[in-house]
């Protein structure tokens, strides 16, 4: 049994390593495309593509790296699940090009410029949203041989709520991410605006969680009805922990700025790992919520499993390249350590 | 009319994939080029390698941005509008896209911030490390992409068990019979896209603008790179010809408008119009016994035409036949073009023929037409089947309603449109702007430990500390 399970098991935390590296790296740049309309000067919005400029093209190559896990290792799930979910794939990819393309053309434009910044924080909030309506339609489940059906039939109050939800979680990271990498007033309106979204993302995380153990009752027996129940509740209070300080850390940052007062770094990036482990916990949560399923209820990962000949293939390469590319990244970031510095030219 | 949605999706798929391959043609040889001179930079010290560098890296970073975010579309489209196709081919593709994103993407993505933005945080050196990775990326990129292709083509190594591909042998998979000829007549094809994107516009500004010396360097390099490279093209190009008359000879039949059972001393047809419903061509105008010639290497040898196969096993003859005269007319073109080229240098007058230098500045968008017209003889030239002789692409289209494809499809069709008005725009906007003056280059910041960048650094943090 366990042997059998092994490799599938394997590429089914891979895909979960994939999607979270996915949902935090692109989670703060898309943050950064949400939060753009409440920046109002020409300087800040400058500064604000080139924190990300570096970055989000990477960032979004994870996006890419979980389709081709799904369709490689579980060609069944990645077929059943890119059909049923057409349209929100159709829209946030519309909102990809858009916020995508806007990094290159908004610094070499003049009369322009105005769309470009359109584009940027329309494309960023679209996709955002579309995933968040996407994760939602997942957990309620979605009628993969109903094709046919209406394209609204997946719009319901709760897939709509998680869309919202999860473009306020990205844009907390983004808060977070600027408060780390910017100085002056644009740090400032970060951990501001920062606080009031931690807020409604608690409260969403809430508002999500007790819906879904209403409604679905297979998730609740899960939680509640099994030995684990009380070690599980352990991811719910360390959220609540990650909160706490994760708020006060934001109210140090305007208040070290308020007295002038020497800027203590720790309290600079602390906020992102913290808002970046919320986003594990809830993650985790989801994992317990739905494992073994890739299409809730319908479709495990073992059963949507490709032959072992195409899951010992991929193998070594994601043995070898996966360490290699977080080492790359890393040094990438590395490289572009500290203030992102406005007077910096870029190409 | 009834709207049909396999149809559709089929329309949506061309549109995005052609969409997408203009810009990697562009920028895998243009990745290249400026990798190279970087490199003859560093050797040679020379400011006017550094200016063409500086120069054609704006107009890479917003080809690349386009290919990236078109790309991305193709990656899921294959799930969400041929989702029988990826259930059963998946074990075999999606490994192969993974290794394409695990060993390619990546790399092109990490490094790719390194080369536009990190002028000032790295030294010389390691910038143009990064600047060949990304090159490298693009090639590795094209090689994984093009053995999944490939094996649509040509499959093997591969058995089928309860209706679903599984692989047997990967080298067979990977390396499929037709794969290196494609692959070595596509690398090519990028290479010399670029080559006359840069030549084209190397050309025009030595007519219009005053970066002559840089423009001259330009011109000459590519006018070099064009001679080597475009007869080398034709070399492959007949190669792969060999082979799809070896293992698709239905598409081989329509590229040349064969429509006998078997027709020996076929004739080379240099324009003619094939009709499908009386199952012959029309005005031919033909060179005799040539097509044999080249394809068998004997005047009187023997073709299979499209007859040979029934009519619901045939491709759309017209598409294939016509695009592959356009690709072939281009390379001809281009062949003639950089002899040419070639002449005017020996003769000492190659920066002083204004009509030459007009001519070839018209040449832009000739390695993309050449590109596109090359896949649809390649791809509609594979139809009805998605992969050869196996599967039949309208056996697995996703049973999705009409109206929503239907959707999808006009939204990529008025993104794309604009985005590309948009793209053109922001090119002829950076090529008429022109490089930083080798005075500018000069006085750049180049590496963190630069003099300038502390200044730069003292002076952008003043204004910050007496805001408090």
């Amino acid at each position: 049994m366990e042997l059998q399970l092994g490799l599938p098991l394997f590429y089914f935390l891979l895909l979960g390593f994939a999607i979270l590296m996915y949902v935090l790296l692109d989670g703060f740049d898309l943050g950064v495309g949400i939060l753009y309309p409440w920046f109002n000067s020409d300087a800040e919005h400058d500064h604000l593509m080139r924190s990300v400029s570096h970055v989000w093209d990477g960032n979004e190559t994870w996006l890419v790296f979980g389709g081709v896990i799904l369709f490689g290792a579980f060609p069944a799930a990645y077929a059943a699940i890119a059909s049923s979910l057409y349209l929100p794939i159709m829209l946030m990819l519309i909102g990809l090009i858009f916020r995508g393309v806007s990094f290159e053309y908004r610094f070499k434009s003049h009369s322009s410029k105005i769309w470009w910044n359109r584009a940027f924080a329309i494309g960023s909030s679209l996709a955002a949203f579309c995933q968040g309506l996407m994760l939602g339609m997942l957990v309620q489940g979605v009628d993969s041989s109903g094709l046919q059906a209406s394209s609204l039939q997946g719009l319901t109050p709760f897939s709509l709520f998680c869309g919202l939800a999860v473009m306020a979680g990205y844009a907390l990271l983004g808060c977070t991410y600027l408060t780390m990498k910017s100085r002056g007033a644009i740090q400032q309106k970060a951990a501001r605006y920062g606080q009031r979204l931690l807020l409604f993302v608690m409260l969403s995380m809430l508002l999500v969680s007790l819906w879904t153990l209403y409604s679905q009752a297979d998730i609740r027996a899960r939680w509640f009805g099994s030995v684990y129940s009380l070690a599980l509740m352990l991811l719910p209070l360390s959220a609540i922990l990650c909160a706490r300080l994760l708020f006060r850390d934001l109210g140090r940052v305007q208040r070290q700025f308020a007295a002038a007062a020497d800027i203590n770094n720790r309290h600079e990036s602390r906020p992102f790992w913290l808002a970046a482990a919320l986003f594990l916990l809830a993650f985790a949560g989801l994992v317990v919520g739905l494992f073994p399923y890739l299409l809730p209820r319908q479709l495990s990962f073992y059963q949507a499993a490709a032959p072992d000949s195409s899951l010992q293939f991929m193998l070594p390469g994601v043995l070898i390249f996966v360490p290699l590319i977080l080492a790359y990244t890393l040094w990438g970031y590395h490289i572009f350590r500290g203030k992102v510095e406005d007077f910096e030219e870029g190409y | 009319m009834e709207l049909d949605a396999a149809l559709l999706s089929r329309l949506q798929f061309a549109f995005t994939v052609s969409f997408h391959i203009i810009f990697p043609s562009i920028t895998i040889g243009l990745a290249t080029l400026i990798a190279i001179w970087e490199g003859l930079w560093l050797k040679t010290a020379n400011p006017v390698y550094l200016q063409l560098a500086k120069f054609w890296i704006k107009p890479f970073a917003i080809t690349f941005g386009m290919g990236v975010v078109s790309g991305i579309v193709l990656s899921y489209e294959f799930g969400t509008n041929f989702s029988e196709f990826s259930r059963i081919t998946g074990a075999v593709l999606g490994p192969l896209m993974a290794y394409e994103v695990l060993t390619a993407f990546f790399l092109e993505a990490g490094f790719l911030g390194i080369m536009l933005f990190g002028w000032q945080r790295v030294g010389p050196k390691l910038h143009f490390f990064a600047t060949v990775v990304v090159a490298i990326g693009t090639w590795i990129s094209a090689f994984w992409i093009i053995a999944a292709n490939s094996w649509m083509h040509t499959p093997s190594g591969h058995s089928i068990v309860d209706g679903v591909f599984q692989v047997d042998s990967w080298w067979q998979v990977i390396f499929n019979p037709s794969m290196p000829y494609r692959f070595s007549h596509m690398l090519l094809a990028a290479f010399i896209t670029a080559t006359f994107v840069v030549l084209a516009t190397s050309a025009w500004q030595l007519l219009h603008s005053e970066h002559k010396t840089m423009a001259r360097k330009g011109l000459s390099m590519t006018l070099w790179l064009a001679l080597i490279l475009t007869p080398l093209q034709a070399f492959v190009g007949d190669l792969h010809g060999l082979n799809v008359k070896q293992h698709q000879p239905v598409k081989l039949a329509a590229m040349e408008g064969i429509w006998p059972e078997r027709e020996a001393g076929a004739p080379l047809l240099l324009f003619a119009i094939p009709d499908k419903a009386v199952e012959k061509n029309h005005f031919e105008i033909a060179i005799p016994k040539l097509a044999s010639l080249i394809l068998t290497h004997d005047p009187d040898g023997e073709l299979m035409g499209l007859k040979a196969v029934p009519a619901n096993e045939r491709p759309n003859v017209a598409v294939v036949f016509f695009s592959f005269r356009v690709m072939v007319g281009i390379g001809l073109l281009m062949i003639a073009v950089a002899l040419l080229g070639a002449y005017l240098r020996w003769r000492g007058s190659l920066y002083h023929s204004r009509w030459f230098l007009t001519a070839c500045s018209y040449l832009a968008p000739s390695g993309i037409i050449a590109v596109l017209a090359g896949w649809y003889v390649v791809e509609v030239g594979r139809q009805p089947w998605l992969v050869q002789g196996l599967v039949r692409t309208i056996d697995v289209v996703s049973p999705l309603p009409a109206e929503r494809v239907l959707f999808s499809l006009t939204l990529f069709v008025m993104t794309y449109s604009l985005l590309f008005g948009v793209y053109l725009y922001f090119m002829r906007k950076l090529i008429k702007k022109g490089p930083p003056s080798a005075g500018q280059l000069e006085q750049q910041l180049i590496g963190v430990k630069a003099s300038g960048y502390a200044v730069a650094l003292a002076k952008q943090l003043k204004p910050a500390q007496e805001q408090h």
